[in-house]
């Protein structure tokens, strides 16, 4: 784990300004942002703990808890929310059998919502990983779902 | 020599030096703006937003913070028009909801005539920190340590030590104590122990070998030796035995 960190760190030439980039990075490369991660990046950029512990909660996009194989995201924006977005969302909560913010006990699924995708036009819509499912419906979950 | 600007608050002329604050100028004059996160030693921050008054520049009016706000040439300031109250009453309206026990958030807002809050009581808190950051700043800005930070956003939003456990890199100086403008943090200094409860912390405090009073945190003591490069037992006396 040190190794991964150093090699973020360093491409980024320690710049403590890239702090959400390097974020980034070792969320990639771990899938959430493990505690002992953060602790050698505070060390490594000198950038004091609660610092990074304050940037790593303030955004939506960070978890601090591992997360399934595949993230799930349902867009429970203004749009796909008065689109039926909220239905979609309880849907997936049904047949995953977990809440929003949760992991499948299989850690297959991580279910989460976000307030945006900016692509309203195609709401309700339901990201997983890299892929947009629009037009959303009830009886589009479950088939969708099975591809993965 | 710095240059100076003239600027008229609450119908008085007044010079002042550039760079300073409407907030700074108005205290120096002895006219009082409210502010509860504001603080000489920290660099202003905007929070509490209750130093808002009213500045006219040109034909334009607006309500700002004067915390942030600069002085500039021929600047108009109201400190407490019609707007100006309608708007504090409604921060304090809005402070006490959240700190309906408070008792320094419940004088001020009584000194605005605002005695309950408006809104529901189903939403009224019992929570003592406005979140105003003013802990986090001094602990970063003065203390240079930064032990503690905002965490999480919006309505979960509070100061606290990474990763919400004890705060490691707390040297027990109780500087968030002493700035804390609501009195929402914590601490007692009891039979040679200072417990931050907000922080999780205690700290054996430093027992002078002359007197024998408990004087300072030895975690604090040792932080600025090391800081100052002193030598070691510099801090064995407390400072009225020196």
């Amino acid at each position: 784990m040190k190794d991964k960190v150093s090699e973020i760190v360093k491409k980024y030439n320690k710049d403590k300004s890239q702090l959400v980039s390097i974020l980034q990075d070792i969320q990639a490369e771990y899938n959430y942002l493990p505690r002992e991660a953060l602790n050698k990046l505070s060390k490594k950029l000198d950038i004091p703990q609660s610092q990074i512990y304050s940037m790593a909660t303030f955004f939506r996009a960070f978890s601090l808890k591992p997360r399934g194989k595949h993230i799930i995201n349902v867009c429970l924006g203004t749009a796909c929310h008065v689109r039926g977005g909220e239905l979609i969302a309880e849907s997936l909560e049904r047949q995953l059998n977990v809440k929003r913010g949760g992991t499948t006990a299989d850690g297959k699924f991580t279910l989460e919502s976000v307030n945006c995708m900016g692509c309203c036009a195609t709401g309700p819509v339901v990201k997983i990983d890299e892929e947009y499912f629009g037009h959303m419906t009830n009886d589009k979950v479950e088939p969708m779902l099975k591809k993965y | 020599m710095s240059e100076t600007v003239t600027l008229t608050i609450d119908g008085k002329k007044y010079t002042a030096e550039r760079g300073r604050t409407v907030l700074q100028v108005a205290t120096d004059n002895g006219i009082r703006i409210p502010t509860l996160c504001h603080n000489e030693a920290i660099e202003p921050y905007g929070a509490c937003r209750l130093c808002v008054v009213e500045v006219t520049r040109g034909s334009r009016t607006r309500i700002v913070t004067s915390c942030l706000y600069p002085v500039e040439e021929g600047l108009i300031v109201q400190t407490a028009s019609d707007r100006v109250i309608r708007n504090r009453k409604m921060l304090l309206d809005l402070l006490l909801a959240r700190c309906s026990e408070n008792e320094v958030i419940k004088n001020l807002a009584a000194e605005y005539g605002v005695t309950q809050p408006s809104f529901r009581q189903e939403y009224w808190e019992k929570n003592d920190c406005i979140v105003c950051g003013l802990c986090v700043r001094a602990c970063e800005q003065v203390v240079g340590v930064s032990a503690i930070s905002l965490v999480n956003r919006g309505i979960s939003k509070e100061p606290a030590p990474p990763f919400l456990e004890k705060a490691t890199d707390c040297i027990g100086c109780g500087s968030c104590y002493y700035v804390c403008p609501t009195h929402a943090i914590k601490m007692e200094d009891k039979n040679g122990v200072r417990r931050i409860h907000n922080w999780k912390v205690e700290f054996k405090l430093k027992k002078c070998s002359k007197c024998g009073i408990y004087w300072a945190p030895e975690a604090q003591l040792e932080y600025i030796r090391r800081k100052a490069d002193l030598p070691v037992g510099f801090f064995d006396i407390c400072p009225n035995c020196r």
